[in-house]
């Protein structure tokens, strides 16, 4: 969980100005909606927030907020069994709280897409965030995940369409990393 | 009450998923997975092996994506109490066609029987009621395990928690398959969907 959420104004409400409003979370929910992800769960980021948003105003979506990251690995699991694709959405901090739940994928040979911003890296002013940073690709990978990356905006939608097909074609486990960098610099100082 | 319950955890399951017709089941790591798996195994069992704390989890996504079809989780209070965060999140989703079912012997059966949260007075029912499930029961005595039955088929009226007091105690174990892709198949194929 992201506390405090001070990277938005509280005036950040559905619609806002399109001139300034960064368009990669948009480029994402399309990628989503064309692979058909029918469940969109999430521990909240406020790198996320705009993609939340679009999920729960989605009337063919159906978007869970979880209490803890693992959660979202059981349910993309539930809803494969059942025939829906999902998408786990969450920051860096939450992949660390997945590590044995991720077995339940490799071993059952499970589709898993999730989609991480990341903390702790790029232009971090909070310490505390750093240790899950660094150590965020390396815990997926050790469990068996396959770890893409988003450096710009620009990449957004090529790189999540490809680590869907991977994941929903090919039975694969994957993360796409965020970076910092995308999402923008924290504003910790000043008014929220 | 007694401290702990006496009712016998196989013909518990053994009643509840009599005649099963539709129910789509997933089970607890640990003695829940041998009780459904000694009550007639069943392509539309959904093993676990591990995961634990991801049974109910598990059963959400399941009955989220089945609405029409009645999903049972069925597992055991260490189980249960590992993931009771998720109870929070079936509460918010309020899926009708869910029910938990806790084999509750208040004990960590797989590991040599050390007490659990529930054994020292956690009540698991208590937790699902402050949270909102729709349906919530405890059953200790064998008679009401028919009526019980017939809810587990109720697709409207979840989320539902029973909490199931059994005797602590050994059980023989019963050892479905575990290979998860072959689990995971079959599950999909009786819902009609083809191996990739």
């Amino acid at each position: 969980m992201d506390l405090p959420t001070s990277d938005q104004s509280p005036s950040d409400q559905l619609p806002r100005d399109r001139s300034t409003a960064p368009t990669w979370p948009d480029d994402i929910f399309a990628c989503l909606k064309a692979f058909e992800v029918k469940q969109v769960c999430y521990v909240p980021d406020a790198g996320h927030s705009r993609l939340i948003k679009r999920a729960h105003a989605d009337p063919a979506m159906i978007a869970t907020v979880l209490t803890t990251e693992e959660e979202g690995i059981a349910l993309s699991a539930g809803a494969w069994l059942g025939g829906d694709r999902a998408v786990l959405l969450m920051q860096s901090s939450g992949v660390g709280n997945c590590i044995n739940m991720l077995s339940l994928m490799t071993v059952c040979r499970f589709p898993l897409l999730t989609l991480v911003t990341m903390r702790g890296e790029w232009a971090e002013f909070n310490p505390w965030q750093v240790p899950m940073g660094r150590g965020t690709p390396g815990v997926l990978q050790h469990m068996g995940v396959t770890v893409m990356r988003i450096d710009a905006a620009e990449e957004a939608s090529e790189t999540v369409s490809a680590a869907a097909s991977l994941a929903y074609d090919g039975d694969q486990q994957v993360a796409v990393l965020i970076s910092q960098k995308v999402i923008g610099r924290k504003q910790w100082l000043g008014a929220k | 009450m007694s401290q702990f319950g006496t009712l016998d955890r196989r013909e518990t399951v053994a009643v509840l998923l009599a005649d099963r017709g539709e129910l789509l089941v997933v089970c607890g790591l640990g003695s829940p997975t041998y009780d459904v798996f000694a009550a007639g195994d069943h392509d539309a069992n959904f093993y676990l092996w591990g995961a634990m704390g991801g049974a109910a989890l598990i059963g959400l996504g399941l009955a989220l994506a089945q609405p029409n079809r009645p999903v049972a989780v069925v597992t055991g209070d260490g189980e249960a109490l590992m993931g009771v965060g998720g109870l929070l999140t079936i509460a918010v989703k309020r899926p009708p066609n869910l029910s938990i079912v806790v084999l509750d012997n208040g004990h960590f059966g797989e590991t040599g029987m050390q007490m659990s949260h529930s054994g020292h007075g956690v009540d698991l029912a208590a937790i699902a009621t402050s949270a909102g499930f729709g349906a919530v029961s405890t059953v200790t005595e064998r008679h009401e395990l028919a009526a019980t039955r017939t809810m587990l088929h109720d697709t409207t009226t979840g989320p539902r928690l029973v909490r199931v007091r059994i005797a602590p105690g050994e059980t023989p174990r019963a050892l479905p398959a575990r290979d998860g892709v072959y689990l995971k198949n079959r599950f999909r194929q009786s819902l009609g969907y083809a191996v990739s």
